[in-house]
This record gives C-alpha cells, sequence and structure tokens, in this order.
C-alpha cells in the first residue's frame, strides 16, 4: 500500500516553516512541499474543507515566496516583466499575474500588491521561487527598480472562510488598520499592526471562499497563529492543512501551477487569456503569448460515481486520445467526481461527453464551465 | 478490538489476521493516515484466486490512490462490503470494521513482519 501522495522530491532535508512546533502541537500529518516541510492535514481533509465551506480555516502558507520590488520605475519594470498593467494598478489594491517566458509560457503565476508608488510585493509560488526571482532580477536591466527576496524574513497565514472577518476583527493584538475590516475590498490590503510588528491584511486566497492572507514577521508568527486561534474558537475555525487547500482550490477551478500551468502551457490555453495586457507597447512573452488555433484548452469534467480522474490519466473520445487530466478529485462540497484537463479545442465545447481513463476503466465525464463551485455573495 | 500485537505485517503497510490457513487482511493505521480520508475502496469478488504480491484492490483517498496488494497466493473467501459502502471504516476503524477481505492461503509467504518489526519500520 505505497503512499503516493504527490509531493515535491528535493536532495536537501526539506525546511520547516516558522510555525512547525504549533503544528507539532496540533497533531499534524507533515509532506514535504517544495522543499518544505508543511502540514497535509491535521485530523481529516475533508472535514477541514467542510470546515472552510461552512465556517473558517487557518492555513500556513509560509512556504509561499514573497519578493518586493523598488524603485521609480517599479511600474514600468512590472509592466514588462509580467502579463499584466501593473503601473496600473491603484496603491492598495492587489492583481493576479503572470511571469511568462520569452516564449510566452508561465513561469509562476503570483499575486502582486501595490503597497506604494514605487514599491510592490509579489508572492509566488515555493516551488518557483528560484525560477521567479532569477526571471524578474534578470528583467530589471534597464529600469531604476531593484527586486529583493523577503521570503525568509516572513510568515504568510491564510484564514479562509464565511467567518474569517469576524475572526480577524475580534482577534485581540491586531490594531492600526489602515482600513476598517468590513470596508477591507476582494483583492485589497491594508496594514496594521500585531504587538508592535508590522502586518499586512490581504483579502485574498485561494479556497473559493472570502478570506484573509496575513503577512507578519516570522519571529511573531506563532503568537499570530494564537491569538487568530483563540478568536476563531467561537466561529469553528479549524486549523487547515495543504490537503484541504488543494481541494478548495479545484473546486473554485483555481489553476495549480505544475497541473494546469507549465512553461509549454500558454495563459489563454489555461483560461487566464484575460491576465495578459496584449495593448501594452511590449513585454516579455508577447510575440508569442497566443496560442495555436488547434493547442488544447483547460476545461472542467464532472462525473457520477465517486472515481475520480487524476492527474496524468487520459481523457478519451471515441477511441482517440483528446486529452489529459491536470487534477481531479471526489468534489467534497458537490460529492461527485471533479477534474480539470486539458483537451482538444474540438472537444472542449460545455456539455461535451468523453471518458477519463482510470486505471484502464472509462468513467464517462461531461465538459463543464470553471469554476465548480461559486460560494454565495 | 483487534490485538494490534498479535497481527503480521508486510512491508506494504497491511496487516494479516492469521488463522490457520485463513487469512484476513487490512491496511495499518499508519497507512489510513498517509492516504489522508479514504473516499473509494474496491475490491475482488469471492472466490477469485489472488497470487501474492499482485493488486487486488484499490484504495483511493481525497488526495491519493494506494493500491491493495494480495500478502498471500490462494482464494478470496469474504470481502468487507461494509467498508466499500462507507469507505470512511478505513480511518476510523483500520484494525476493525475497516478490514478488506479474508484469503484462503494454503502456505504463508516469508517475510512477514512482526508489531514490533512493523513498529520500526514505520518510525524510520
Amino acid at each position: 500500500m505505497p503512499d503516493k501522495n504527490q509531493t515535491d522530491s528535493h536532495a536537501e532535508s526539506p525546511r520547516p516553516s516558522p510555525l512547525h512546533a504549533t503544528h507539532e502541537k496540533l497533531g499534524a500529518t507533515f509532506t514535504d512541499f517544495a522543499g518544505w516541510q508543511m502540514p497535509v492535514r491535521y485530523s481529516s481533509d475533508l472535514a477541514e474543507h467542510k470546515a472552510v465551506r461552512a465556517s473558517a480555516g487557518i492555513f500556513d502558507i509560509s512556504h509561499m515566496a514573497e519578493f518586493t520590488v523598488t524603485g521609480t520605475e517599479a511600474g514600468e519594470f512590472l509592466d514588462v516583466a509580467l502579463a499584466g498593467r501593473l503601473s496600473a494598478l491603484k496603491v492598495g489594491r492587489a492583481k493576479y499575474s503572470l511571469l511568462l517566458t520569452e516564449t510566452g509560457g508561465v513561469i509562476d503565476d503570483v499575486i502582486v500588491y501595490r503597497l506604494r508608488d514605487d514599491e510592490y510585493l509579489i508572492i509566488s509560488n515555493a516551488a518557483n521561487r528560484d525560477a521567479a526571482r532569477s526571471a524578474l532580477q534578470d528583467r530589471t536591466q534597464e529600469f531604476d527598480v531593484g527586486v529583493s527576496d523577503v521570503s525568509d524574513d516572513y510568515a504568510l497565514i491564510a484564514v479562509q472562510g464565511p467567518h474569517a472577518e469576524k475572526i480577524l476583527s475580534s482577534t485581540s493584538g491586531i490594531t492600526d488598520l489602515t482600513t476598517p475590516w468590513d470596508e477591507q475590498r476582494y483583492f485589497a490590503w491594508a496594514s496594521a499592526s500585531f504587538d508592535g510588528a508590522p502586518l499586512l491584511l490581504a483579502r485574498t486566497g485561494y479556497t473559493g471562499e472570502d478570506g484573509f492572507e496575513l503577512l507578519v514577521p516570522a519571529a511573531r508568527a506563532t503568537a499570530l497563529w494564537a491569538a487568530v486561534s483563540t478568536a476563531g474558537d467561537p466561529y469553528e475555525l479549524v486549523p487547515a492543512g495543504l490537503a484541504a487547500r488543494d481541494s478548495l482550490r479545484l473546486e473554485a477551478g483555481m489553476p495549480l501551477y505544475g497541473h494546469e500551468l507549465s512553461r509549454d502551457t500558454k495563459p489563454a490555453q489555461a483560461g487566464l487569456g484575460r491576465v495578459v495586457v496584449t495593448a501594452k507597447e511590449r513585454f516579455v512573452g508577447q510575440r508569442h503569448v497566443e496560442p495555436a488555433a488547434d493547442a488544447r484548452v483547460l476545461v472542467g469534467l464532472t462525473s457520477e460515481g465517486r472515481r475520480a480522474g487524476r492527474a496524468g490519466y487520459p481523457v478519451i473520445a471515441g477511441d482517440s486520445e483528446v486529452g489529459t487530466v491536470t487534477s481531479g478529485i471526489l468534489s467534497p462540497t458537490l460529492g461527485h467526481p471533479i477534474a480539470m484537463a486539458f483537451v482538444d479545442p474540438t472537444h472542449s465545447d460545455p456539455g461535451t461527453e468523453l471518458d477519463i481513463d482510470v486505471r484502464g476503466k472509462r468513467i464517462p465525464a461531461t465538459v463543464t464551465t470553471l469554476p465548480f463551485y461559486s460560494r454565495k455573495k | 478490538m483487534t490485538d494490534t500485537s498479535a497481527l503480521s505485517y508486510t512491508d506494504d503497510h497491511e496487516w494479516l489476521k492469521i488463522e490457520g490457513s485463513s487469512v484476513t487482511v487490512g491496511i495499518t493505521d499508519y497507512a489510513a493516515e498517509q492516504l489522508g480520508d479514504v473516499v473509494f475502496v474496491e475490491l475482488p469478488e469471492v472466490g477469485d484466486d489472488v497470487e501474492a504480491g499482485t493488486v487486488v484492490g484499490e484504495i483511493e483517498s481525497t488526495k491519493s490512490v494506494g493500491e491493495l496488494f494480495a500478502p498471500v497466493t490462494g482464494t478470496v473467501t469474504a470481502v468487507n462490503d461494509a467498508v466499500v459502502d462507507d469507505p470512511a471504516l478505513v480511518n476510523s476503524s483500520p484494525f476493525d470494521d475497516g478490514w478488506m477481505l479474508t484469503i484462503e492461503a494454503p502456505e504463508l509467504p516469508e517475510g512477514l513482519l512482526d508489531a514490533d518489526a512493523y513498529a520500526k519500520l514505520v518510525s524510520e
């Protein structure tokens, strides 16, 4: 019964998070992820997933990388270095963006926060930390700008779920908010203090629920986690691991780098054409960013029963293979299997009936639009 | 409650309860914890002949897919329909209600682990 969790192999022994001792006390099961030893679950993936949908979950995502981009030309630099028009981003707001290769593939997907006129924060995937940092630094040459990797200075804690705002607004020690909790907008950030330490609160997440991501100096992470947990007790806040984070993002139709995104994937193939501002004068990847007309496109697939297609499983139409599953799971919220897959555009219309080859057995699947799950607003 | 110290184990993280030539098989609490919440179990049918080391079933969790290996060669005499209907039994009761199948085995394989040796294996 070998365990086939998808974990990243890493030559060096994995790094513990600043919150490692907290996780051990909570009885976490750990997994190696992108060179980090992170909680995969505390008790039950399903219970943690359902708690985030119904009440709230607290996640340690300190493995994520953070870069600052500073300088008078920071906005102009990011317009060239990334796919979006970040110079137009207002201070206080955040935007999802992509770091592209010269050939229009995806090096990483990131969230960019404009901290000041001349300073941005970029949060990037742990597995892509080195690649993203070098790509950004390589692109600074003609700009008056500096890129710093500040990942080791910070811990990142996500509080996600319908009760997230109530929990954080009653967390003791968080003071000096620049924007009141109930006025903080989705994809915006505010700054605050936590017992005197600087705290950045962003209303962003990776679960499909309302929630916040809290960037705090690493040395204060344990105290912040404890304070949020105490405030969360009356609201059924539970610690949640990477397994729940993955199943939540999949229901919400959000891509995961290495599954739905890669250097060989063009943004429009993954449904991210809107993220690329082609009207810009120039940006890295511009000339090749459009996929070929017959390039496979990302779709949702839903099935009946309980057997889910998994990453790498073939998608079949008649006798021919027309695609490949990138992520799949028995949806905890919907109760049936869901998957994301790249399929030939001729088989990508919603309602198209296809099969997934699940270890030699064909499971019927219907093409559907993403996301599978949207929260009620 | 099964006395887990009296069971035999494999390095595929399965347990065997050996009663004469009748061998009942399940997966260990360690295996269940590594898999996470089990949501699907597929077992062979009563009467199937199985060969030691071959895949005879699947145990699927939210996160991953595990294979159930036959630890002995023989004929399936019973399967646990309850665990097929309620796969969560694998997590809640891996050594009792979460058993998988019983095999009538003329002879036992070599290399089975006792409880101490298995405990050592999973602590490494």
